[in-house]
């Protein structure tokens, strides 16, 4: 990755031989950014899983029968509330305020239990009247792919717990407001997976 | 990677921090509205109806492409130039590689249906992966 032009009178470099500084968390951003991206990948496995196995309803309840469309449009207000709460928590962060970054956070973590609630409420409720992931191949890639989402919401809000206990103890350190930066961008990436979903589930599922 | 000269320029304001994307409250407001009209719109495309499934199809699509665009520069921030570039970079692969995998198994898929499935013909060919 070396950016370096050779020149006549340099000798030829193969591999470097002089120390240099890494700053501690200078490429967190950026390999965190990558982690996103991967998680992005497995998110893609299970949205084709559900494009290829979405009308396989083995006889049993369609989309059309399943989805309550104003609970899910509850569910994505929820967590769009949740992204632009979060987004105060990074300006707070940015004026040097503590007490004003946790407040927002705890905010952020009510929304997002909200939406867990609404969530697990909604696969109780399909579970109940007999449409579990072992009813049919559609009904399993719904919950897989649903129920990851959900999982990645779960590990945020456990995340955004932890980060609140470490704010207090340390308060707004480098490391901190670095940490408030990787969880920004997985909670809006969150978001941005919700969106897929949201449309291509429950909105094209209704239309099917 | 510290020869990498994009880092130096972008590192020059304030050695100690670590260099982040500048967040404004413009940007959170802004990208909240354009979110709640690009989501408001296809729920009550699909509630109501009042165009044909087919067409509401391709827009509340399109409309989830452009909010997934909104969200990208609004909330994460994301700009050709965020850690010299690679950021972008990244993100150009894996979309690249989310299209070829998405497109490919639906392809594959359809036509293993169309081929293999000894089914009465149908005009729904939603028959995937049925045990008959």
């Amino acid at each position: 990755m070396s950016a370096k032009t050779m020149t006549a009178d340099e000798p030829v470099q193969f591999y470097d031989l002089d120390e240099h500084a890494h700053p501690e968390g200078h490429s967190t951003m950026l390999g965190f950014w990558i982690y996103l991206m991967s998680d992005c990948l497995i998110f893609a496995i299970l949205f084709a899983c559900y494009a290829v196995l979405g009308g396989s309803y083995a006889a049993g309840p369609a989309p059309k029968d399943l989805f309550d469309l104003k609970l899910i449009a509850l569910n994505t207000a929820m967590l769009l509330f949740s992204s632009i709460t979060y987004g105060f928590a990074v300006l707070q962060m940015q004026q040097g305020k503590v007490r004003g970054v946790q407040l927002w956070l705890a905010i952020t973590g009510l929304f997002g239990l909200a939406f867990l609630g609404i969530e697990l409420y909604e696969f109780h409720h399909l579970i109940e009247i007999g449409a579990g992931p072992q009813r049919s191949a559609f009904l399993s890639s719904f919950f897989t792919l649903v129920g990851t989402h959900g999982l990645h919401v779960t590990f945020g809000i456990i995340w955004l717990v932890t980060l609140m206990f470490q704010l207090s103890k340390h308060g707004l350190i480098a490391a901190n407001k670095r940490r408030v930066m990787c969880l920004s961008m997985f909670w809006h990436f969150l978001d941005v997976v919700w969106i897929g979903v949201f449309t291509f589930v429950y909105l094209m599922g209704v239309l099917r | 990677m510290s020869a990498d000269p994009a880092h130096n320029v972008s590192g020059a304001h304030g050695h100690d921090e670590i260099e982040m994307p500048h967040a404004s409250m413009r940007d959170y407001v802004i990208g909240f509205v354009l979110s709640v009209i690009l989501t408001a719109i296809p729920f009550w495309l699909v509630m109501t109806m009042p165009l044909s499934a087919g067409a509401t199809g391709a827009i509340i699509m399109g409309f989830a492409v452009v909010q997934i665009v909104v969200h990208m520069v609004f909330f994460l921030h994301m700009t050709p130039k965020a850690e010299g570039g690679w950021s972008l970079t990244s993100l150009v692969f894996t979309i690249i590689v989310v299209v070829i995998m998405l497109a490919g198994s639906l392809w594959v898929m359809h036509h293993l249906n169309t081929n293999m499935m000894p089914m009465p013909h149908e005009p729904t060919s939603q028959v995937t992966g049925q045990v008959p």
